[in-house]
């Protein structure tokens, strides 16, 4: 009944191109196999092995640049450039998600058994999300979608018996599971259309004309729903407040990057592999061409142009009325994926590069403004603003790194943020889209109000004198977060030029 | 009248529309669950019948992956409810109001 399946079949040897992934897999089971034999009140085993597993695979992506282009495991993943950067970025966020959570109250907490699988499920996620980084195929698409959603739900809830932890993952599994059944009719749909899985093989039968129009909007857009719920774009962000505030705060930390950036990973493979035509991606290549020829019916960077005005300027205006400082930093992320989708669409290669340097930069600064919180959440018990109340005298040092966060994530100089956005709107407005650019600037200003508010609690308002000590793992990671978030705003180059190296070698793009 | 595709891609239609309504509509999470796993039946539909359309059997596999999937996330979920219900004795969605602004 079947024609002979063409596969490019799959063999032990690929794995020599996807160490990274392997070392967290085994990371994962051996973690939680360890969590088994745990003792005491805290699991140092699942600890030491996630930790030095995320270290080994971090070590292992290092080692493997510059990446493929390659195409193993049967076609189903693609290791190049885009894959080889993200594989760096998510085993370092999993290993300082793991660093910092070792001495959080909210994860390491009393009567909590079986603490160990923590670790375990920061492996796992950190490896769903290389995958997501990596895919080139529907069913990878799918499956790695599913596998870091479904992580998140388990950690989300990680808290069993915190009625605020236990109804974000309920929240987080009906969100999340419907956009993902919407995701796969899409996802069904251009199977149909076209009647391939793997997106280059869908970029030709589009380029050939064999699908409908209508039809492929409507596909597209459902695959649009899909990721744009992992990265929590205006309209697709319902969960995200809710999921944020009630989560274990670590989990928050690492929900408000690692997912976000697998997601924009995979939108920019998917839609650049299967939206943009060949000639138009080496077209978007060289600086003075105009933008890459799309496939199908839409005017799609107007489309996303919307979409990246709207999510901004919804998280910014949200956030300006909030006083719960995790709330607060759920909407100013939903806000900081607006930015980043105005590098999506300009389809160059310095968009990209602006995007990826943006999220390295995100990654940094967000989780240090996370850390902070789960540091004073362990001697503070909340996280309200007005908790921070009089914190300079209290633990100025403390405060001050709060500060390098908070102006990176505004934007402000000399700091990395300032020059993540720098990247993204020069670009913005080399291509000449002007209103966006004004729209984005006017954005950050309204931040500035809102991220003011903590600095203000801090350093006007008058609180308690009592010298506050944190834990002293907690203050190592901060000023290790700190630290890049400074020297990144002074200099970036070798960082920029890994990032263009990484953009140069992605598969999508002229290639 | 033979049954082609077009038939396949109607009950896909339907029973997908169903189950977003469903998820819209109701209020009882365990409704809302199996509502999801309509949605995912659709998505499976289209596959199989495009994939016997087609001649190409990656839909198939597709469908099988995606049953995992459903499967796994149906655990998930029900998992969290019981946690739910445990500590509120309810399953209804308007109950869950601690995390609202």
């Amino acid at each position: 009944m079947f024609e002979t399946l063409a596969l490019n079949a799959p063999s032990w040897s690929d794995l020599r191109h996807f160490v990274p992934e392997t070392v967290l897999v085994v990371t994962f089971l051996l973690a939680l196999m360890a969590d088994l034999f745990a003792r005491g009140r805290r699991p140092a085993g699942p600890f030491a092995l996630a930790l030095g597993g995320c270290l080994v695979a971090l070590a292992a992506a290092v080692s493997s640049l510059p990446a493929g282009p390659r195409s193993i495991l049967g076609d189903l993943v693609v290791v190049d450039g885009l894959a080889g950067f993200f594989r760096v970025l998510f085993p370092l966020i999993g290993a300082i998600t793991i660093l910092f959570s070792w001495a959080s109250g909210e994860i390491m907490g009393p009567r909590r058994e079986h603490k160990g699988e923590f670790y375990a499920l920061v492996a796992l996620m950190a490896f769903g999300m290389c995958v997501m980084a990596s895919a080139a195929d529907l069913i990878m698409l799918y499956l790695s979608v599913e596998l870091v959603s479904l992580t998140s739900y388990v950690m989300a809830g990680y808290m069993r018996t915190s009625l605020r932890s236990t109804e974000a993952s309920l929240k987080y599994v009906i969100f999340g599971s419907v956009s993902s059944g919407v995701m796969l009719y899409g996802l069904s749909l251009l199977f149909g259309l076209t009647g391939e899985t793997t997106f280059v093989e869908i970029r030709a039968a589009l380029l050939a004309g064999r699908a409908d129009n209508f039809a492929l909007l409507v596909a597209m857009v459902f695959v649009l729903a899909g990721l744009g719920y992992k990265i929590a774009a205006v309209p697709f962000h319902f969960w995200c407040p809710d999921v944020y505030e009630g989560a274990p705060t670590p989990v928050t930390a690492l929900f408000s990057v690692g997912p976000k950036a697998a997601g924009f990973a995979l939108m920019i493979r998917f839609f650049y592999t299967t939206l943009l035509s060949p000639g138009g991606g080496q077209a978007a290549a060289g600086a003075a061409a105009p933008d890459g020829v799309i496939v199908g019916p839409a005017d799609w960077p107007l489309l996303i142009a919307i979409l990246s005005v709207v999510t901004m300027t919804y998280g910014n205006l949200v956030a300006l009325r909030q006083t719960n400082v995790k709330r607060l930093l759920a909407y100013s992320s939903i806000a900081h994926v607006g930015y980043l989708l105005m590098g999506f669409l300009m389809l160059t290669a310095a968009g990209l590069e602006a995007i990826l340097f943006y999220l390295l930069v995100y990654a940094i600064m967000n989780l240090g403004a996370f850390l902070f919180v789960i540091a004073l959440n362990n001697r503070l018990g909340g996280e309200e603003i007005s908790d921070y109340a009089g914190l300079s005298t209290r633990a100025p040092w403390v405060a001050l790194m709060m500060m390098v966060f908070l102006l990176s994530l505004t934007g402000l100089p000399p700091t990395a943020g300032f020059i993540g956005k720098m990247y993204l709107f020069a670009e913005v407005i080399n291509r000449h889209w002007f209103w966006l650019a004004v729209v984005g600037a006017l954005n950050s200003v309204v931040s500035l109000f809102y991220y003011m508010k903590i600095a203000k609690a801090m350093y006007f308002t008058p609180g308690e004198r009592a010298p506050l000590r944190l834990e002293p793992l907690h203050t190592a990671v901060l000023i290790l977060l700190a630290a890049p978030t400074l020297a990144l705003g002074v200099y970036w180059t070798p960082f920029k030029n890994f990032v263009d190296r990484a953009v140069a070698g992605f598969a999508g793009l002229g290639g | 009248m033979t049954i082609g595709l077009t038939h396949y891609l109607v009950l896909a239609t339907a029973v997908f529309l169903t189950g977003l309504s469903g998820v819209l509509v109701r209020r009882n999470s365990l409704i809302v669950l199996m509502s999801i796993e309509l949605m995912l039946c659709a998505g499976n539909i289209v596959f199989a019948a495009f994939s016997r359309w087609l001649g190409d059997a990656s839909g198939h596999v597709f469908v099988l992956m995606s049953f995992a999937v459903a499967a796994a996330e149906a655990a998930i979920g029900l998992a969290i409810l019981v946690e739910i219900h445990r500590l509120r004795r309810s399953v209804n969605l308007d109950d869950l109001k601690t995390l609202t602004e």
